[in-house]
C-alpha cells in the first residue's frame, strides 16, 4: 500500500503550516517583509528576545489585524475538514460533506435569519450564533433524512441534503437580497460564499473549542469508528450500533459545520476534498486521518484566503468561490473514480 | 449448549422470512445450516450477530439471553464472518484485521500484546502474513473472503459465525479453511457455517440443520439429515448420503 508514514507527513505539515501564515500575515494593503512578521511574533511571544527594528504599527497590522484572520481560516479550515472526514467514514460515501448534505447552508439559513430579522438575537450572549447555525445545521440534517427516509441509500441520504442545501441557501439568499439593510448589504456576499474579512479574536473562541472537543472525542472513539468501514453488518457483528454511531457521528457533523459557518459563512468542499488528500496520505484508518486532515485543511484554507484578497487586490473575492473553484473539479473527479459505485 | 435459538421470528421489509426457527449448537461442534436459496439462511445468521433485531423469540449465548448483553460483550463471545465484507476504505489488511480485536479494548487507547499475538495468529491461519500492509481495496474476492474470516478469528471468539466463508475461495484455500475450522472445533470453538456446496457441508459438519419455509425441517448428523427424500423435497436433487459422504446423481423428479 502506497503511503507516507505518518510522523513524517505530520511534520511536514507542521513545518508547512507556519511558512504559510507567516506568507499570509505578510500580504496585505501592507506588505510586511517577512523577516519582520517572523521577528514580531517571536518577540510577541517572548518579549525583550529581539531588539525592534520595525515601527510599532506593524505589531498592530499583525496581531489586531491580520493574526485573527488567518488564525479563524486555520481553525474553521481545520473544522470543515474533520467534518468532512467524519462525514465520509459514517456514510462509507467519498462524497459525504457538510456542504453536500446540506448541514452548511441549514447553519446558513439560521445566521442570516439572526444577523437580519434578529431572531432570537441575544438569547445566549456571545454563543447565541454559534447556537443558531448548529440548530439550523441539524433541522437541515432532520429534513434531509426524513425525506430519504428510514433504510434509505446513503447517495438518497446526499442528493436529498444537497436539495435541501440548494433551498435553504436560495432562502437565504432572497432574505439578504430583499431584507437585509445597510451594511447588512456588505455582507451578503460573505455569508453567501464565505469569508474571513471580519475576523476578530473573539470569533476564535467557539470553533476553536467545538473543533478541540470534537477531535479529541473522535481519536479516543476512533477504533470504533473505524468498524463502519466495514459496512453495517459487520459493524453490528464486531460491537457496535451502526445506525446509532452514524447519527451520534452526523449529530457531531453538524456540531463542527455549524460552529464553523457561524463565524466564515458558506464554505464548500474543503470538507469534501481535503479528506480525499490525507486519505492518499496516510490512508482511512480514523486515528491517522483526522490530525492530518485537520492540518491539511488549515493549510488549505489559510492558502485559499491568501489567493482570494491577493488575486485582485483591493476587492476581495469570497474564499468560498476561491474553494468552490477548487472543489467542483475535484468532485467530478471523485465522482468518476468511484462511479462504479452510484451508477 | 453455548448457543440457543427459540422461535425465532424475523420480518424483512413486511416479508416473513422466519417464522419460529430454533436450534442449538455445542462448544466443539461445527453446526452446518443448509437450505435452497432465500430459505433464510443468511437471516438466521445476521439476527445472531446483532444486524438485525427478530420480531420475536430467544436467542441466548451461554445461558444469557443477547437483549441483556451488550454489543460489546457479545462481540468478544461471538464474532462473523459477514457478506457485505465489500472494502471500499483506503485501510490495510492489517487494520482491516486488527478491527477484529476492537471489543476487546477499552474505547481509548491501542492494542495490547495480546491484542497483536491474536492477530499475527489470524494472519497466519488464512495465509495472509503476505499481504499484511496490502490495500484491501485491490484484493481479489477470495483473498478479501479471507481478510474477513482473518477479522472473525482475531477476536478469538468462543462462538464463530460464517456466511458461506468459501464461496469465492479457490478449492486449495477452501479446503484449507474448513480444515483450519475443523481444528478450531477440536479445541472447543462452536461454529455456526452455511454452506450452499451440500457435499463439502456433509463432509465439514458435526450436525447440519435444514432450513427451508421459514423453519427448521430437519436437524441431526449428515447421515440423519441427508436423506434421499429430503434431498428432493427441499432441495430439488437426486442423491444420498453413503460412505461418509453425499452423492449427487442430478436433479429430481418432481411428481
Amino acid at each position: 500500500m502506497r503511503r507516507f508514514a505518518l510522523p513524517a507527513v505530520l511534520v511536514a505539515l507542521c513545518v508547512a503550516l507556519p511558512l504559510a501564515a507567516g506568507l499570509a500575515l505578510s500580504v496585505g494593503s501592507v506588505k510586511l517583509p517577512l523577516a519582520d512578521v517572523w521577528a514580531i511574533i517571536v518577540n510577541g511571544i517572548a518579549p525583550g528576545a529581539i531588539e525592534p527594528w520595525w515601527p510599532p504599527v506593524r505589531e498592530a497590522i499583525i496581531f489586531d489585524a491580520r493574526m485573527p484572520r488567518v488564525v479563524l481560516a486555520m481553525v474553521v479550515g481545520a473544522a470543515l475538514a474533520v467534518a468532512g472526514a467524519v462525514a465520509q467514514t459514517a456514510t462509507r460515501n467519498p462524497l459525504a460533506d457538510p456542504y453536500l448534505l446540506g448541514v452548511s447552508n441549514g447553519a446558513g439559513l439560521a445566521v442570516v435569519l439572526l444577523v437580519v430579522f434578529g431572531f432570537g438575537a441575544g438569547l445566549f450572549g456571545t454563543l447565541t450564533l454559534p447556537i443558531a447555525a448548529f440548530a439550523g445545521a441539524l433541522l437541515a440534517l432532520a429534513v434531509a433524512m426524513v425525506i430519504s427516509g428510514r433504510g434509505g441509500s446513503i447517495v438518497v441520504l446526499l442528493l436529498c441534503g444537497l436539495a435541501v442545501g440548494q433551498t435553504f441557501g436560495a432562502v437565504s439568499s432572497i432574505i439578504l437580497f430583499g431584507w437585509a439593510k445597510g451594511n447588512q448589504t456588505e455582507q451578503v456576499l460573505f455569508w453567501l460564499a464565505g469569508g474571513f474579512g471580519d475576523a476578530r479574536w473573539h470569533m476564535v473562541a467557539v470553533p476553536g473549542v467545538v473543533l478541540l472537543l470534537v477531535s479529541a472525542g473522535i481519536m479516543m472513539a476512533g477504533r470504533w469508528i473505524d468498524l463502519l468501514h466495514a459496512g453495517d453488518d459487520s459493524a453490528a457483528a464486531l460491537g457496535v450500533n451502526p445506525g446509532a454511531l452514524r447519527m451520534v457521528l452526523l449529530l457531531v457533523v453538524s456540531l463542527v459545520a455549524g460552529a464553523s459557518v457561524a463565524v466564515a459563512g458558506g464554505i464548500g468542499f474543503v470538507g469534501l476534498l481535503v479528506p480525499h488528500g490525507a486519505r492518499a496520505l496516510v490512508g482511512a484508518a480514523t486515528r491517522r486521518l483526522l490530525p492530518v486532515a485537520a492540518l491539511l485543511g488549515a493549510l488549505f484554507l489559510v492558502l485559499c484566503d491568501l489567493l482570494a484578497r491577493s488575486m485582485a487586490p483591493p476587492i476581495e473575492v469570497p474564499v468560498g468561490l476561491i474553494t468552490a473553484a477548487i472543489g467542483g473539479p475535484v468532485f467530478l473527479y471523485v465522482l468518476l473514480r468511484h462511479r462504479r459505485r452510484f451508477g | 449448549m453455548i448457543v440457543r435459538i427459540e422461535d425465532l421470528r424475523v420480518a424483512l421489509g413486511g416479508k416473513q422470512i422466519l417464522s419460529g426457527a430454533g436450534l442449538e449448537a455445542a462448544p466443539g461442534e461445527m453446526f452446518g445450516l443448509i437450505g435452497p436459496n432465500g430459505s433464510g439462511k443468511s437471516t438466521l445468521l445476521r439476527t445472531l450477530y446483532r444486524a438485525l433485531r427478530p420480531d420475536g423469540g430467544v436467542i441466548e449465548i451461554d445461558g444469557t439471553d443477547t437483549r441483556s448483553l451488550r454489543r460489546r460483550d457479545q462481540a468478544r463471545l461471538l464474532s462473523a464472518s459477514t457478506q457485505d465484507s465489500d472494502h471500499t476504505a483506503a485501510l490495510s489488511v492489517g487494520e482491516v484485521v486488527e478491527s477484529g480485536r476492537t471489543a476487546h479494548l477499552g474505547l481509548v487507547g491501542g492494542l495490547r500484546a495480546e491484542d497483536t499475538a491474536a492477530v499475527q495468529r489470524a494472519l497466519t491461519a488464512t495465509d495472509l502474513l503476505h499481504l499484511v500492509g496490502q490495500d484491501v481495496r485491490t484484493l481479489s474476492g477470495g483473498e478479501r473472503q479471507r481478510v474477513s474470516l482473518a477479522r472473525a478469528l482475531a477476536t478469538e471468539p468462543r462462538i464463530l459465525v460464517l456466511d458461506e466463508p468459501t464461496n469465492h475461495l479457490d478449492l486449495r484455500h477452501q479446503l484449507e479453511i474448513l480444515g483450519l475450522l475443523r481444528a478450531k472445533v477440536a479445541d472447543g470453538l462452536a461454529v455456526l457455517i452455511t454452506l450452499h456446496d451440500l457435499r463439502l457441508a456433509a463432509e465439514y459438519c458435526d450436525r447440519l440443520a435444514v432450513l427451508d419455509r421459514g423453519g427448521i425441517q430437519a436437524v441431526g448428523t449428515p447421515a440423519e439429515v441427508l436423506s434421499t427424500e429430503l434431498l428432493a423435497g427441499v432441495f430439488g436433487v437426486a442423491g444420498e448420503f453413503a460412505g461418509g459422504r453425499l452423492h449427487i446423481h442430478g436433479l429430481a423428479h418432481r411428481p
